[in-house]
């Protein structure tokens, strides 16, 4: 028999502050940085160029002209194939924050034909032409998304009032607006192009994070019911170690694939894997010492009758019990 | 036992299902240089543009019939108009891109008809209403049409008009026409009502061809004449002598009318009462009474305005629906003021056709007409190099996610992974059920409720494992630790599957498509849990010998 954390007993509630200045400390940076330098837009977003070439040898594949490009410098292209096998599409731009121009539509296309001369002689290729391309990504469709993850927010509120608390609501959309907020640090620290893919991976990274917290949410719940004289400082900490294999295992398997993923994916789905990485270790960091504490504040702060119809939170400073097992 | 399996039976059902979604299948995936469908063999589930690739379109807007003044704000509107087409249409995530000033690519990822959604791309879809000539103004001024032509030089014979590299094909042609023109007039001269001999003057080389229809402004053509006729409408003289603020329109649908087919040419206002900027609405449906299909309008509030108070104005008068230039039907007869609502009939169409009609209605028209300069296939967009390395890293990461499962519970892993197993199989099956159409968004979806499906699996196993410490019997900890994981892995799908249906709902493209792959995988994800994973350790239960040890 294989188990982890099987009699588990951390503390956990007690390095909340900690966990949230260390919180802090990587996320205000992160989206500082990302308001000076702004957000790294895919060339879905912006437009650039279009580059459509015949190659005239079997040497030219999609991977070696992104070696190629790559080698240049020009980075993130998009590469089809299109129509024969030897007929390709390039979708490129220089400087992802630079306004696409004529000027730098051919700037671009020159740079291209500069970096496939070298890379395979200009004879083993014909240009068939370079264009300028808008961008593929209608304007409505940013506003409509966050719209929607408004909307799915004041879903999952409303949800967990109901089933729950409010209070736990409460709790649950502050962890999964940290995560949120720390994938958009993430994607400014490693300078990660934000595809349309890569703005779904935010969209998974709601979904697991709130789920991670549902699920120790629930164990506090039925805890509160359980050990009706214990106060929520303790049930909460036995709810957390209570699910900490669970935990450990859902997030290590989930983990363990996407990884994989980023590992050997190639480099056009790389950004989009890492965000989607990030998101299930951040959703499991902010179930813990996000979402618990918040709960812990919230009651301290506001304190009410709770789900089992007596005081959670016994009132007073906040000590340090050791919960009995 | 007798539980069991009925168990067995409903997961063998949803298996079956789930493969029968999945079934390999012959897929169209654009049209060839020779004008035939391209097919390939493939399973049932659709990829998008950017894991399979599919149908590329480059389109350019037509300026044969006349300069259009701003291309680049024309080409704009096209792709706006376009956008929303395709999107109704429901193909899932394609590629509208602007090309230069005045060029549009259009990549759609593998469809079932090719050809019908070029049609719905190139559809102008101008729709106006106009009322006939009910004075007969028109038919007042044939003779001086008539004179006009001749002077001009136009000749009853056809060889005057047509000279060049096409004139034996053309002779040809013509010469057919010209022997059906005298049987016509001989017809026509035997049957009352479709006397177009009355007073004809000279030689009239125009009016000859038209006979009187039922209803004021409108003339029958014999099908044969059109070309011949369409020609001299376009003559210069003709239209010098058209009569102010009227002008001709062609009929859709050819009419047999005593064993002949004619077509309706109708003199109708030159000022239209309404266009289909003013639509609100467009709904496609199958006329009870009459069996045919129809397609039902709303227009705008301002746009209902204007139609009542003109329509009011033309009680008894009859009012010709254009589509594209071409009218739609007969005209009917206004009876009353007519407000926001109407419907125009389309005769012998399918209901398909229909709806494709109420989808370019609603859509918008284009603003100018466009045509296609290049049809291809396109690889997938991620490029086949990220393909093949993705197809190797989900690989891994299956079996990465396998290995996990059973250092993590041994024998009982063998279930969880027989029941992600079912899982991934309904996920697919479903998502080629439901039609949908899987792209990375989708693929992000999956793995989120792959990430739900063994989260399930393990809070059930955690459970039973607890109830097994509390030194329950196997039976009762299996029973027990279903019921105590069962709330958490509800609550977790339940508010995930909401937030996905507002995604689904508010969201478009991408968004949309993480939505769709997201429910799908959490209601099989539930499935799975409720019974496949339960089913299975019921039959542990039933089959292990009473004393043997129950590890999981």
């Amino acid at each position: 028999m294989f188990r982890f954390f099987d009699k588990a007993d951390y503390d956990f509630l007690r390095v909340r502050k900690p966990a949230l200045m260390f919180a802090l400390l990587f996320m205000i940076p992160g989206l500082l940085l990302l308001a000076i330098r702004g957000v790294n837009q895919s060339i879905e977003f912006t437009g650039g160029t279009l580059f459509e070439l015949t190659a005239k040898s079997d040497d030219i594949t999609t991977a070696r002209l992104r070696s190629a490009l790559d080698a240049a410098g020009i980075t993130a292209p998009e590469i089809t194939t299109f129509g024969a096998r030897n007929e390709f599409i390039i979708r490129a731009r220089l400087d992802p924050r630079a306004e696409v121009t004529e000027a730098t539509t051919q700037e671009t296309a020159d740079a291209i034909d500069a970096a496939l001369s070298d890379a395979f002689g200009a004879d083993q290729y014909e240009k068939v032409r370079d264009e300028r391309i808008g961008p593929t990504v209608a304007g409505e469709l940013r506003q409509k998304a966050i719209l929607a993850i408004l909307m799915g927010f004041a879903a999952i509120f409303l949800y967990l009032s109901i089933r729950m608390e409010w209070r736990f609501a409460i709790a649950a959309v502050v962890a999964t607006f940290h995560d949120i907020l720390s994938a958009l640090a993430f994607l400014s620290y490693f300078n990660i192009e934000v595809t349309l893919a890569v703005a779904t991976a935010l969209l998974f990274i709601v979904g697991y994070s709130v789920n991670d917290t549902i699920v120790t949410f629930d164990r506090v719940r039925e805890n509160l019911h359980k050990f009706k004289r214990k106060n929520l400082y303790e049930i909460l900490n036995r709810s957390i170690n209570e699910t900490l294999p669970r935990t450990v295992i859902t997030s290590g398997t989930t983990v363990a694939a996407t990884l994989a993923w980023v590992i050997l994916g190639g480099p056009v789905l790389r950004g989009f894997l890492m965000v989607m990485t990030f998101g299930i270790i951040t959703g499991t960091f902010s179930s813990i010492f996000i979402a618990s504490p918040i709960l812990h504040w919230v009651e301290q702060r506001w304190p009410g009758e709770d789900v089992r119809g007596a005081r959670a939170f016994s009132r007073g400073p906040t000590v340090v019990p050791s919960p009995a097992k | 036992m007798a539980s069991i399996r009925n168990r067995l039976i409903f997961i063998a059902l949803l298996v079956s299902m789930a493969l029968w979604g999945l079934r390999p299948r012959e897929v169209s995936i654009g049209t060839a240089a020779d004008g035939t469908d391209s097919t390939e063999t493939r399973w049932g589930l659709k990829l998008g543009l950017d894991l399979q690739g599919g149908m590329h379109l480059a389109i350019e807007i037509d300026e044969s019939a006349g300069p259009v003044t701003n291309l680049d704000d024309a080409i704009d509107r096209v792709q706006t108009v376009i956008r929303s087409r395709i999107d109704e249409f429901g193909v899932a995530e394609p590629l509208i891109q602007k090309v230069g000033n005045d060029r549009l690519i259009i990549q759609l990822p593998g469809i079932s008809d090719p050809a019908r959604a070029k049609q719905i791309i190139e559809r102008s879809a101008f729709l106006e209403f106009r009322i006939t000539d009910m004075q007969g103004q028109f038919e007042a001024s044939l003779e001086r049409i008539d004179r006009a032509l001749e002077r001009a030089g136009v000749v009853v014979g056809d060889e005057a008009e047509t000279r060049g590299a096409t004139q034996t094909v053309l002779d040809q042609l013509l010469g057919a026409a010209t022997d059906t023109t005298t049987q016509s007039t001989d017809s026509a001269s035997t049957t009352d009502s479709l006397d177009n001999t009355a007073d004809a003057p000279v030689t009239a080389i125009f009016s000859r061809f038209l006979n009187q229809g039922d209803l004021p402004g409108e003339f029958l053509v014999a099908e044969e004449d059109v070309p011949r006729v369409t020609q001299l409408i376009e003559h210069p003289e003709f239209q010098r002598n058209m009569p102010r603020g009227f002008v001709l329109r062609w009929g859709r649908e050819p009419r047999a009318i005593v064993g002949r087919t004619y077509r309706g040419l109708y003199a109708v206002e030159s000022r239209p009462i309404i266009t289909g900027d003013r639509l609100a609405d467009a709904q496609a449906q199958l006329d009870p009474v009459y069996n045919q299909a129809v397609v039902n309008f709303q227009l705008t509030r301002a746009g209902g305005r204007i139609f009542g108070r003109a329509t009011l104005e033309h009680v008894n008068d009859y009012m010709a629906i254009i589509l594209d230039g071409r009218v739609q039907g007969q005209p009917p007869i206004i009876r009353s003021q007519i407000r926001r609502n109407g419907q125009i009939e389309l005769g012998n169409t399918s209901i398909q056709a229909a709806q494709d009609l109420a989808l370019v209605l609603r859509a918008g028209a284009l603003p100018a007409p466009i045509r296609i300069v290049e049809e291809r296939t396109v690889g997938a967009s991620l490029g086949e190099d990220s393909i093949r390395a993705g197809r190797l890293a989900g690989a891994v990461a299956i079996g990465l996610v396998i290995a996990i499962m059973a250092v993590y519970c041994r024998r009982a892993g063998l279930l969880a992974i027989v029941a992600l197993g079912c899982y991934v199989l309904f996920t697919l099956g479903g998502l080629a059920t439901l039609n949908a159409t899987l792209t990375l968004p989708g693929l992000a979806g999956f793995v989120l409720s792959l990430g739900l499906a063994v989260d399930a699996n393990v809070l059930i196993f955690e459970r039973i494992r607890e109830e097994l410490a509390l030194n329950r019997s196997p039976r009762v900890a299996v029973e027990s630790g279903f019921e105590h994981a069962m709330p958490a892995i509800i609550d977790g799908n339940l508010t995930t599957v909401i937030t996905a249906i507002f995604l689904f709902w508010f969201g478009t493209g991408p968004v949309k498509g993480f939505a769709v792959t997201l429910i799908i995988g959490i209601m099989a994800s539930l499935v799975t849990a409720v019974f496949v994973t339960k089913t299975l350790f019921l039959i542990w239960l039933q089959r292990r010998s009473a004393d043997a040890e129950f590890s999981i």
